[in-house]
């Protein structure tokens, strides 16, 4: 039982930079993943027009019946979100959580350009780990 | 859940890995000579430490606003601030002090209280035009231009060239807010 289904991370420009999956049901494949990605930016830029409060943000949490969408922006643009069960707790805590990983093993690694799909090696296996960490705390309570 | 507190800068920088003073002050040393080196002129070399301290400033945004929890500054004033005393010291352990504001309230100077870049360096009569710590203006510029701020950033006061302090004026020339992706007449 997998609390994350899928983690996207989108540029500021709305692209995909990183997506993977850890549901055993609705896995994507490129293509659709990019389209979705896409669509979710411009959702998210259209949330902070439609908002009746000035200055917002942009949608934090998307419920559905058979899940939850958290996102996390930074002030740089860049977009964390992650499709959850229905009711996943803690899950702004590891968005956070993952941007710090990101700006370690993703924006310190002078080969990686910005903008660009993340390719690093460091980052998986650190994002493995703390997605297992919190798998493990989940079961856990 | 409650939003998380911004860090003070001394609390992060008390737990950030650190290293020797020395090692940083020779490995820009030898940065700057080389590149005195290679290119020969000094606007040059002032453009290149600018452009290389772009680079930097683009990366270290992110990894700023990840571990400081900084929330969106308000006006110009507040950034500038939150960079003397949150930046500078997380990056750097030195603070600086924002004065001279003018009228409008989009141009201050940064004073730096200390320097790490310039520990044992004299500038020699042939390098008089060479701002030695431009990469930090690079680097201001760079970060504040990944948050929507597009400034100019200059050394008004260089010690080593013989001045009484470490004086770098930020001017912010436009605030450039995010395109969205859909627009009323298209």
């Amino acid at each position: 039982m997998a609390a994350i289904y899928s983690l996207y991370i989108i540029n500021k420009s709305g692209g995909l930079i990183f997506y993977k999956d850890y549901g055993l049901q609705g896995r994507m494949d490129t293509n659709d993943s990019l389209r979705l990605a896409s669509l979710w930016h411009s959702m998210h830029a259209i949330s902070q027009q439609l908002s009746p409060i000035p200055g917002c943000a942009g949608i934090e949490l998307l419920e559905a019946d058979t899940f939850d969408l958290h996102c996390f922006q930074s002030l740089t643009g860049t977009k964390f979100f992650v499709v959850s069960e229905p009711g996943t707790q803690n899950m702004e805590n590891l968005l956070k959580h993952i941007y710090e990983l990101y700006t370690d093993y993703v924006l310190k690694n002078p080969f990686y350009e910005m903008e660009m799909p993340i390719r690093c090696e460091l980052f998986d296996i650190n994002l493995a780990q703390a997605i297992q960490k919190d798998r493990v705390s989940y079961l856990g309570r | 859940m409650a939003p998380a507190v911004p860090r003070s800068g001394d609390a992060i920088f008390a737990n950030v890995e650190r290293v020797n003073a020395e090692l940083f002050t020779l490995t820009y040393g030898a940065i700057v000579r080389q590149l005195l080196t290679d290119l020969e002129e000094v606007d040059e070399v002032n453009k290149q430490l600018d452009q290389m301290g772009y680079n930097i400033g683009i990366r270290l945004i992110d990894e700023f606003l990840a571990k400081s929890n900084v929330t969106r500054c308000v006006d110009f004033r507040e950034t500038a601030e939150v960079i003397a005393k949150v930046g500078f010291k997380m990056f750097l352990g030195v603070t600086a002090s924002v004065t001279n504001w003018d009228t409008e309230g989009t141009c201050c100077s940064l004073i730096l209280d200390d320097n790490p870049l310039v520990d044992f360096v004299e500038l020699p009569d042939t390098c008089q035009g060479l701002y030695y710590c431009n990469i930090l203006s690079g680097v201001v510029r760079g970060a504040l231009e990944m948050v929507s701020m597009k400034t100019e950033v200059t050394w008004v006061r260089d010690m080593l060239r013989g001045d009484d302090a470490f004086e770098l004026q930020v001017k912010l020339l436009k605030q450039v807010p995010e395109e969205y992706p859909y627009k009323d007449d298209e």
